[in-house]
């Protein structure tokens, strides 16, 4: 029954990816009179000198490190605040899952717009501050720029796992419920003692999927910032197509493209092991 | 206000104790929709004045000179009916297509025994982690030599290269490893027993799936449907890469279309609305299932 | 929403889609480069209606001028048309005839994309043509374009006058000196913030195009064109340094933004700021808004002339053409002076011939655009001639975006020399 899948997955998924990490071990270009040669380790032994790359590193794991206990903890905050049956339900589900169907390319326009340093933004620090406080230049100040992109990912991210957190709520039983109001124990305890541990499955989803796609941390950046100031807000994912595409160099983008899979696979197993099902 | 008889308060208290939760609500919403709200505004407004209203409040708001022009220029640019109907056409295929495969795997790596399937939907899981840009150009390379049957009259023929085709652009994403490892999430909260009791009375594994699983995965269905939804949607690269005729191309690419010299943001705005809208609606359509399927499976709201 | 009217909407969602690409693969089929006398064009001016409208023009009197070929179009969006091509030669998949970046005509050429063209039959000689306007690699033409653009600055005629600043003329443009004395009496006199709109907001193609010419002026360059093979001198040599250096003090002056808006033009006509650094692509918009009071200024001499980029859009024939002399056929009727005139018209460029300058209003001798015409000329420095040009672009966008920033200008400049240096010498200086 599984076989549909692994076989679409076999063929658009392995062998292109496949295909891609062998070019990191060769001269391959995006433009070029003369086919690939193998060059063995050489693409590797560049990266390890380039102080982009090793920003880049940096710079991933600490968008991922904060984002994904940020947007995962609002994102359930969200669904428990829009869970049940109460007036407008619909409404504010539908509001809070705005920014994720918005084109991430408007959004990041947008928000643009609002970080500028005579923006919308410093203009409300200046007006509830009482002009106490200026506000930065947020994306062109390598202090606050990665700040910066990582609010709005969260805000931009968090309706689509508060959908996921919802259907996770939905699948414990309202019995459950029936019989704590029945004891009549607090919010809290009942936060604790039901829907934690009725979420268990849908942790553990919410977790790899935002982990995952915070190591892919590319759109914002390309619009936003393209990496700067000053490598402030460069990424792997970043670096990869920048590599590959504007610069022409195929094989090193493989090379990273490869490096940034190890990275992320070793993350994912460990949060595998941590969040494991004991059978 | 001081005074007032214990009747009166514990009628009125459910109303203020959930005063807070309302505001709070309210307030959450204003910080999500903000950026629509622009879009929406923007659209109206000629480009000298989107600029110019830029860090005021003004920038939210329809004031100034408004006017329908940003939309009737997308028209005269963009065949944006032709693009919303292509995405709209690849996306439900995906969609479709991918709730069947994607629970079918999800069901036999859950609730069938089979040796080696928890190491597959490790790898499965993997999978997720290469983003498609990585490696877009190899497969690029490789769908143009995929052959294909195609119907000639009668006869079939083969032929080669997937370039420029609808299946180019739904196939490759219909088997989804976040759909996989939802569906997977979703199974195992679904009692065990309910498969046994049916073994025993004689079905097959195929008739636990469509009468007994997927009967009950009403969430995870609707969640699918969204997951798998907004990337078809959004799909932008990809279909750049591989689709030549205008005729074939999805929403997204159309986008591409505004970022001319003069780029006219008054009209990414109105063509940026005109593509939301649909997200937003079949958004709305699929979030009541939520609520539905806890009727369905009987259990009291 | 209840039960029925949901699964009535499902249902006719499913049959709309099922129709829409059934009608779809119906139109998708046929149409391939091997069949008949059918020539691809593609063009990168998708949603760019005033320039789609002449290609189309050019190829219907083409198609209804002979029987043999028939050209079809294929438009694309500019920001992708790069992504587009490439993606398609790795499956040799280009159509016969495509447009090209000017910069991008040295990589293209000696990735085996282009073929080089014979130009000789057309009625416009091709020594006619502005110079930046053909595209060549290693003394063969590929690739030639009906109009160029150019760089310029505009200013308000009322706001210099107020500020008791000199007009420049293109006898005599302002100096260094002039120029930095001129911001500083803007930023002077309170009303602008900024004074200065460079256009430090975009990004890609636009910063070698725009601030390269200004290297140049300054003496310095993106790479060492005696040899091609390095780099070391032109971008990290006193003159570099000194460039990069006024680069960066025009954000600590207070003249520039570090990061301009999203639309310098509409921030420059509500008046934001007083002198924009712009392409003549906005020349006509920036007329029709500010009329009289609107000046087309020539370029700041910092020390060597004034420079701007030249070379825009051009045409050119693919190598994998399975009909070549369809493709030259086509491309030698294109050569009219009613074509070069009505594509410097529709889209507001700079002709590429002073025979087509002199039917365009305002492009004549004496006319409200002559000096771009003027500037086209005399001023333009096209980008590295050398298949390394896509990366050095990459490089020189990322270093001055560093610079602009606040890195130090002596490390940003060598670390952009060492990579590419190191760049050429790993693709063994791009020889073929």
């Amino acid at each position: 029954m599984a076989s549909p899948a692994v076989l679409l997955l076999l063929v658009f998924f392995v062998i292109p990816v496949v295909l891609a990490f062998g070019l990191a071990f060769t001269s391959a270009r995006l433009v070029s009179p003369t086919p690939p040669r193998f060059v063995g380790l050489r693409n590797f032994a560049m990266l390890a000198e380039d102080p982009v790359f090793l920003r880049s590193v940096l710079n991933t794991f600490a968008f991922a490190a904060v984002v994904v206990p940020v947007q995962a903890g609002l994102a359930l905050g969200l669904a428990l605040l829009v869970n049940g049956r109460f007036r407008g339900t619909n409404f504010f589900r539908t509001v809070y899952f705005i920014p994720v169907v918005t084109s991430m390319v408007v959004v990041s326009i947008v928000w643009t717009f609002l970080y500028q340093k005579d923006g919308l933004l410093n203009r409300i620090i200046d007006a509830v501050t009482f002009g106490l406080v200026q506000g930065p230049d947020w994306l062109n100040d390598p202090s606050t720029s990665l700040a910066a992109i990582i609010f709005m990912s969260v805000w931009q991210g968090a309706g689509f796992h508060m959908i996921i957190w919802l259907a996770g709520l939905q699948t414990i039983p309202a019995d459950l419920y029936e019989a704590a109001s029945i004891d009549g124990v607090s919010r809290w305890t009942r936060f604790r003692f039901v829907t934690w541990p009725g979420l268990r499955a849908t942790r553990t989803f919410v977790l790899i999927t935002i982990t995952i796609s915070a190591f892919s941390l590319f759109t914002q950046v390309n619009v936003m910032t393209q990496g700067g100031p000053l490598d402030s807000t460069t990424t792997l994912v970043y670096q990869a197509v920048r590599s590959g595409y504007q610069q022409q160099q195929t094989a090193y983008a493989s090379a990273i493209s490869l490096v940034f899979f190890v990275l992320v696979l070793i993350v994912s197993l460990v949060q595998r092991y941590l969040t494991r099902e004991k059978d | 206000m001081a005074t007032r008889s214990p009747q009166s308060a514990a009628r009125l208290s459910p109303v203020l104790r959930r005063l807070p939760v309302y505001a709070l609500r309210a307030l959450l919403a204003l910080f999500f929709a903000f950026p629509v709200v622009f879009m929406l505004v923007s659209s109206l407004k000629p480009d000298q004045q989107i600029f110019g209203d830029l860090g005021s409040p003004r920038a939210f708001l329809p004031v100034g000179s408004l006017s329908l022009e940003n939309y009737t220029a997308v028209f005269d640019r963009v065949p944006a009916v032709r693009f919303l109907l292509n995405s709209l056409g690849v996306s439900v295929i995906t969609i479709v297509l991918g709730i069947l495969v994607n629970s079918l795997a999800a069901f036999a790596l859950s609730r069938m025994r089979w040796p080696g399937r928890k190491v597959l939907l490790t790898v499965i899981i993997a999978t997720l982690i290469v983003p498609f840009e990585t490696f877009a150009l190899p497969m690029v390379w490789w769908v143009n030599k995929l052959p294909w049957l195609e119907l000639n009259g009668f006869s079939l023929t083969l032929t080669e290269g997937w370039l420029d085709t609808y299946r180019v652009q739904i196939l490759p994403f219909v088997a989804n490893a976040f759909s996989i490892f939802l569906f997977h999430q979703y199974f195992q909260s679904i009692p065990k027993e309910l498969d046994e009791a049916a073994l025993i009375d004689g079905a097959g594994w195929f008739g636990i799936y469509r009468r007994i699983v997927m009967p009950l995965s009403g969430p995870a269905i609707a969640t699918a449907a969204i997951l798998t939804f907004l990337p078809a949607w959004n799909s932008y690269l990809w279909p750049l890469m591989v689709v030549q005729d205008e005729e074939l191309r999805p929403v997204m690419v159309g986008i591409q279309y505004f970022f001319q010299l003069n780029v006219s943001w008054g009209q990414i705005m109105a063509y940026s609305s005109m593509i939301t809208v649909p997200v937003l609606a079949l958004f709305l359509a699929f979030q009541r299932s939520f609520i539905n399927s806890i009727a369905s499976s009987g259990v009291k709201g | 929403m209840n039960a029925r009217t949901r699964r009535l909407a499902a249902v006719s969602l499913v049959a709309v889609t099922a129709t829409a690409v059934l009608a779809g693969c119906g139109g998708a089929d046929g149409g391939s480069d091997a069949e008949g006398g059918v020539l691809k064009l593609w063009t990168h001016n998708a949603g760019n209606a005033a320039e789609y409208d002449v290609v189309e023009k050019v190829v219907n009197d083409f198609n209804a001028s002979q029987t043999t070929y028939k050209v079809e179009i294929e438009a694309f969006p500019q920001g992708s048309y790069n992504d587009a091509v490439v993606a398609s030669s790795s499956s040799k998949k280009l159509p016969c005839i495509l447009d090209v970046d000017g910069p991008n005509v040295p990589n293209w050429a000696w990735g085996g994309y282009l073929a080089p063209l014979e130009l000789a039959g057309g009625e416009v000689p091709v020594e006619d043509q502005l110079p930046s306007t053909v595209g060549k690699y290693q003394d063969k033409v590929y690739a030639f374009g009906f109009y160029d653009v150019a760089l310029t600055m505009f200013a308000r005629k009322s706001v210099l006058d107020e500020h008791g600043i000199r007009v420049p003329t293109w006898d005599k443009p302002w100096t260094r000196a002039e120029f930095a004395s001129a911001l500083a009496d803007l930023k002077a006199g309170g009303k602008f913030e900024h004074p200065l709109e460079m256009g430090t907001g975009g990004s890609g193609e636009w910063w070698p195009y725009a601030y390269s010419p200004q290297l140049q002026s300054f003496g310095g360059d993106l790479v060492d064109r005696s040899s091609y093979k390095t780099a070391e001198g032109a971008l990290n040599g006193p003159e570099a340094l000194d460039w990069a250096k006024w680069f960066r003090s025009l954000v600590t002056d207070g003249h520039m933004a570090q990061k301009s808006g999203s639309s310098p033009n509409d921030d420059f006509l509500n008046g934001k700021s007083a002198i924009e650094w712009d392409g003549s692509w906005d020349a006509a918009k920036n007329v029709e808004k500010l009329g009289e009071d609107l000046l087309i200024l020539p370029p700041v001499d910092f020390g060597k002339g004034p420079k701007i980029g030249g070379a825009s859009w051009q045409w050119a024939m693919s190598a994998n053409c399975a009909k070549p002399e369809g493709a030259r056929a086509f491309l030698e009727f294109t050569r009219k002076t009613k074509y070069f005139t009505e594509f410097a018209k529709a889209t507001g460029t700079i002709p590429a011939t002073d025979a087509a300058a002199a039917q365009i209003p305002g492009y004549e001798p004496g006319g409200r655009y002559e000096s771009l015409v003027q500037s086209a000329r005399d001023f333009a420095v096209v980008r590295p001639v050398t298949p390394a040009y896509p990366y050095i672009a990459s490089v020189f966008e990322k270093t001055a975006k560093d610079v602009v920033a606040g890195a130090d200008p002596k490390s940003a400049l060598d670390e952009a020399v060492k990579q590419i240096d190191a760049n050429l010498k790993l693709n063994d200086f791009y020889a073929d």
